[in-house]
């Protein structure tokens, strides 16, 4: 026993560590490549937001958050995110409760329908409104114009264009989660004599819930970032419909360099905030699942 | 409590799941919805309990204990349901897993925590499982995680415990100690208890009644013996047990005043004697082809010599040692007992049997 576990280990070790490995000039090429492009068209451009918006002074990257068009652009992208994710939320759970736990007539259609807004181009979801709510021609013009609603080149254009665009992003990362569970949970509560709502909140909900924080974070990310479809309705008016993204777009036409750059940073740290999050929940996610 | 279902039929689209089933529980036994999976066992549990409903008709009706409950949804009717994977929830400890059924009660009828807290610990020490009310069930084996489950649903104190595959996710050593527990653990509390399985061992071990299901129809009703012994039909026959099927005109035609078209014998009816022995006038004559001698008796796979027809016998090992087989040996072979549907069982004492075995015999 003892001779063949020391033959064992005196054999030489194996050349080849797997089957599928390629010759290691070809490996090397490969990954230089890959880092090649990584640096080129990801971490260039994060450094560069960085350093042109700080490379006069940290004096005048402050300043711009004094201009009160920065403020506005920053508090109403807020709002647009404030109203904007709790909507899709709610929206994302009841779809995906729909899909995942009945059967209906049309529900692939329904399925289907839901990535729309992934597969149009943003300006077309903005056209769409505006055909919809302008007060010149559209659909609901006499209403609107009885009423004095302003929808288009106002709040409620941005945040409907906004919804519209983030549309999926909760449902999409409940569904495939919902669908793996499975229901005999929610039968196991209904027979213990649990009603529809404490089941939803004791037992469905924490099932979901790293999927649901991920698919928020992931809303309103996109939420605070949408530039076409908002561009579209919005009207850019500086201090009163222009959100961060279209703002930026217009220091940066004014030649504003530093103050473009400045307001870009924020933004470019709520995404590395959502990479970040993203991670974490990831993590925790898997840890729950192995524990 | 007792549970009746009458005139039963659920459809899915075009599929039909049951086709008027009836069934009746007696109170305090323990019965088995026995069947190949798409019989219907499962979804007629799931009736019982509330989670499915039966398609709507005029004369079709659940009673439990007889107060009908047709309408009455899965909470309100007071069943313990457990699940074949379990469907603990998985981020809530054992504790409060095994209390979530009395903390769902209207605040009214719902006990204080120490209350729940002592229920709980009784009940962690009913299914043997004490000191685990800290743990998640991620951290417990499969067979623990179903007892846990059992408990659970114990909590709330139904009436009737439902039990669907309850062992079908374990593997055979945990299988067969779990169902031993449960049997000896139903005969304790004597809850009316009704599990679907498709393993007939499992059935015929541990019910009290086997409902043997088939095709959306219920086929046979009986005792285990019963079924085993006495099967009303061709599929009950080949659904409980091994068993060797002839058809009619290989075992000599029983001609054209018979219905019958195919003889079954089961494996330790058949006896095998040494060719030369001349002892049994009705014998049929065979060849060996595998002789498997492990286990708690000797199998013999055997080929008749007249058609080439395939068929087994079981005998002990004595026996086996005693005949000496080797494949390829010529053998004379007697049934001990001959099933015929829809005729009924033949032995070798029946005049009709011993026909049937002699025109086999002389067809050769």
């Amino acid at each position: 026993m003892a001779s063949i576990v020391s033959r064992i280990r005196h054999s030489p070790p194996p050349k080849t560590q797997s089957a599928i490995t390629e010759s290691p000039w070809c490996r090397r090429l490969l990954i230089g490549i890959a880092v090649a492009f990584l640096i080129m068209f990801l971490f260039f451009p994060l450094i560069a937001v960085f350093y042109e918006s700080l490379k006069q002074g940290i004096a005048l990257y402050l300043s711009t958050f004094t201009d009160p068009d920065a403020i506005a652009a920053i508090q109403l992208t807020l709002i647009v995110a404030a109203i904007v994710v709790p909507l899709n939320t709610i929206f994302g759970i009841a779809v995906a409760w729909a899909i995942t736990k009945f059967s209906f007539r049309g529900k692939s259609l329904l399925a289907t329908v839901l990535d729309l807004p992934f597969a149009v181009s943003p300006v077309i979801a903005g056209l769409i409104f505006i055909l919809v709510f302008s007060t010149t021609h559209g659909w609901f013009a006499p209403v609107l114009n009885e009423t004095g609603i302003k929808v288009i080149f106002a709040l409620p254009g941005i945040a409907l264009a906004t919804l519209f665009i983030t549309l999926p992003f909760v449902a999409r990362e409940l569904i495939p989660i919902m669908q793996a569970q499975g229901k005999d949970e929610e039968y196991a509560a209904l027979t213990l004599g649990a009603g529809g709502f404490r089941t939803f909140w004791r037992v469905t909900l924490p099932n979901v819930k790293w999927g649901l924080f991920y698919g928020i974070i992931l809303c309103n990310a996109r939420a605070m970032g949408e530039f076409g479809a908002v561009a579209v309705v919005s009207g850019n008016i500086k201090g009163l419909t222009s959100t961060m993204p279209l703002y930026i777009e217009t220091l940066y036409m004014e030649y504003k360099t530093v103050p473009a750059f400045a307001l870009a940073s924020i933004l470019t740290a709520l995404a590395l905030v959502t990479l970040i999050g993203k991670n974490f929940i990831e993590w925790r996610a898997a840890r729950d699942s192995a524990s | 409590m007792s549970i009746q279902a009458h005139n039963i039929t659920k459809t899915f689209g075009k599929f039909t799941a049951l086709d008027n089933v009836s069934l009746h529980v007696p109170s305090g036994r323990l019965v088995s919805l026995l069947g190949p999976s798409g019989s219907g066992k499962t979804t007629l549990l799931r009736i019982l309990a509330g989670l499915e409903f039966a398609d709507p008709s005029s004369n079709s009706q659940i009673l439990f204990h007889d107060q009908d409950v047709t309408a009455t949804s899965a909470g309100k009717r007071g069943v313990g349901f457990v699940f074949q994977h379990y469907a603990l929830f998985k981020h809530m400890t054992i504790e409060a897993n095994i209390a979530f059924g009395l903390r769902s009660l209207a605040r009214a009828g719902r006990p204080d925590d120490a209350t729940i807290n002592r229920r709980v610990n009784e009940l962690l020490g009913l299914v043997q499982l004490d000191g685990l009310q800290k743990r998640y069930p991620s951290e417990l084996s499969g067979g623990q995680r179903q007892r846990i489950a059992l408990a659970r649903a114990l909590a709330v104190q139904p009436k009737v415990l439902l039990l669907d595959e309850p062992f079908g996710a374990l593997d055979a050593k945990v299988r067969k100690d779990l169902r031993r527990w449960l049997r000896t653990f139903q005969e304790e509390i004597k809850i009316t208890t009704v599990f679907v399985t498709h393993d007939q061992e499992e059935a015929l071990e541990l019910a009290d009644e086997v409902v043997v299901m088939n095709n959306a129809r219920v086929e046979q009703v009986g005792s285990p013996q019963q079924v085993y012994d006495d099967p009303a039909s061709p599929f009950v026959i080949e659904f409980l047990g091994n068993v060797n099927r002839f058809s009619a005109i290989t075992a000599g035609a029983v001609d054209s005043g018979s219905a019958a078209d195919v003889i079954y014998v089961r494996p330790h009816d058949v006896d095998i004697q040494p060719a030369s022995s001349k002892e049994h006038q009705y014998a049929i004559e065979a060849r060996v082809q595998h002789v498997f001698s492990a286990g708690n008796y000797g199998r013999v796979a055997l080929e008749r010599i007249l058609n080439r027809e395939p068929f087994e016998a079981e005998i002990s090992r004595a026996r086996l040692r005693e005949l000496d087989l080797k494949p390829g040996d010529l053998v004379s072979v007697v049934f001990r007992h001959v099933r015929l549907f829809p005729k009924g069982v033949y032995t070798e004492s029946d005049v009709e049997g011993e026909q049937l075995v002699a025109t086999a015999t002389a067809a050769q």
